[in-house]
């Protein structure tokens, strides 16, 4: 296999030269938005070079580059997996491949904050740059003949124009920047970030991470979430969603003197809500404090909104 | 891929739909508590009708329990799979279910692409239509 990527690539570029116009035409069609690897220049100034060594590295038997891949970047985060403990739960023997959403599905299930870039090349480089290898999908072949691959992101180099992979049974395999960029691309530029849930993407936007953070709430991965939710008022401390987050995790953890606490700080953030005041409300009343719950329902029930009806079931609870 | 006769998936279905019924899980909001989903999707977009969403989750997920089986996944396991998936990634997976790229492994097909251009220009190379392989001895005057 190493010695075949390369021969196909040293293909790729005799058939640009010298191909005609059949492959100028297929290379034209995938082309149809720029690279942004010349805009790296700016965006990207002063990163690297960066080789992460200490990520590791576990070679793909057939088709298994999504099991491979996804235990590279598991382990990296702590979590001592082998890709044919993690098949199982993401492989697809009838697409001899695995899905994206399957990867984010599967890093959850050991309690990780799974976290898709914004398809920027100069974000991935950041989070590369910040210690953070990075899975991504390329397609290696067309857009009409595809080839999935995953690969995993360790290090670039921006003078030597090049960034380095683990990538099926190569190590530290070295792809000439703009080739990455074109098989990246062809990839729909997806690149996710598997990380502890106290650790924050370099990157993150409080939405995208809060998002990704709740997909582990929504799955039964409490505390993993509730983590996240305060690794998220760590950088944003006034954030309504973390707080209410925090509140709900903390409450379903049984931890109730947490949860009063997120809630009571959600409810000052924003008073004319009442979705913190109704949850603060559940909170006393499982604390056995129904006058005080009685008076948050109420406040509840005033703001109104669209989850008015639960505030009324609420109210009804504290009579 | 492989073709499922109607029949086959009839019965995948229903020893789905058995296994279905007995593993919807309720979602956070078991008291009368806003969910952080629905806080989080207030934020982000206009308040859609929930219930809708959520009926469509509901049948994406049998949607998609059904394919990973169709897919040669072990009915337990695939249990597990969409247990896995939150109710909006089923809805957009069950969108996409046969477009969704399927990262695999690029060693077999590379070589069958390379051996299929190969071939494809060797033809054409030999018919004297392009000149890219010196090996190939050209009908053609000096």
């Amino acid at each position: 296999m190493p010695r075949f990527l390369r021969n196909r690539r040293r293909h790729g570029t005799a058939l640009g030269y010298r191909g005609g116009f059949f492959l100028a035409v297929l290379l034209l069609a995938g082309c149809a938005t720029g690279l942004q690897a010349p805009g790296l220049k700016d965006s990207a100034a002063g990163l690297g070079p960066v080789e992460l060594e200490s990520v590791p590295f576990f070679p793909q038997t057939e088709y298994q580059c999504g099991p491979a891949a996804l235990a590279t970047v598991l382990n990296w985060s702590g979590t001592a997996v082998t890709p044919g403990a993690l098949a199982p739960a993401v492989y697809l023997p009838g697409r001899r491949g695995s899905l994206q959403l399957e990867l984010q599905a599967a890093a959850r299930r050991y309690g990780r904050v799974p976290y898709v870039l914004e398809p920027r090349l100069d974000h991935l480089l950041q989070e590369v740059a910040a210690g953070h290898p990075v899975l991504v999908l390329q397609n290696l072949g067309t857009g009409w003949f595809p080839r999935w691959h995953y690969a995993v992101v360790v290090g670039f180099d921006l003078e030597r124009q090049e960034m380095v992979l683990r990538s099926g049974t190569r190590r530290a395999y070295r792809i000439d920047l703009a080739l990455f960029e074109h098989t990246w691309r062809r990839g729909g530029r997806w690149a996710l970030l598997v990380l502890p849930p106290d650790r924050l993407p370099r990157t993150a936007t409080a939405g995208r991470y809060l998002a990704a953070v709740n997909t582990l709430e929504q799955t039964g991965k409490l505390q993993a979430a509730r983590t996240g939710y305060r690794t998220a008022l760590g950088r944003w401390p006034r954030n309504y969603a973390a707080l209410m987050g925090l509140g709900n995790t903390a409450y379903l953890l049984k931890d109730l003197r947490q949860a009063e606490r997120a809630f009571r700080r959600a409810a000052a953030r924003r008073p004319g809500e009442g979705a913190a005041y109704n949850n603060l409300a559940q909170v006393l009343l499982a604390l056995g404090r129904r006058r005080e719950a009685g008076v948050m329902a109420r406040k509840a029930v005033a703001a109104g909104g669209p989850w008015v009806d639960i505030y009324i079931e609420t109210l009804e609870q504290t009579l | 891929m492989p073709r499922k006769t109607s029949f086959g998936k009839t019965v995948c279905q229903l020893v789905l739909g058995a296994f279905l019924s007995t593993s919807l899980y309720l979602p956070a909001a078991q008291a009368a508590m806003v969910s952080t989903q629905n806080v989080i999707q207030s934020e982000q977009a206009a308040l859609a009708d929930l219930n809708k969403e959520k009926l469509s989750q509901w049948l994406a997920r049998g949607d998609v329990q059904a394919r990973l089986v169709a897919w040669g996944v072990d009915p337990q396991q695939a249990l597990s799979r969409v247990d896995a998936l939150t109710g909006e990634e089923l809805r957009q997976l069950a969108a996409q279910l046969d477009t969704a790229p399927a990262g695999g492994d690029a060693l077999v097909t590379v070589l069958l692409i390379a051996l299929a251009v190969f071939t494809g220009l060797l033809v054409t190379d030999i018919l004297g239509y392009t000149d890219i392989f010196p090996f190939v001895v050209k009908n053609r005057k000096k």
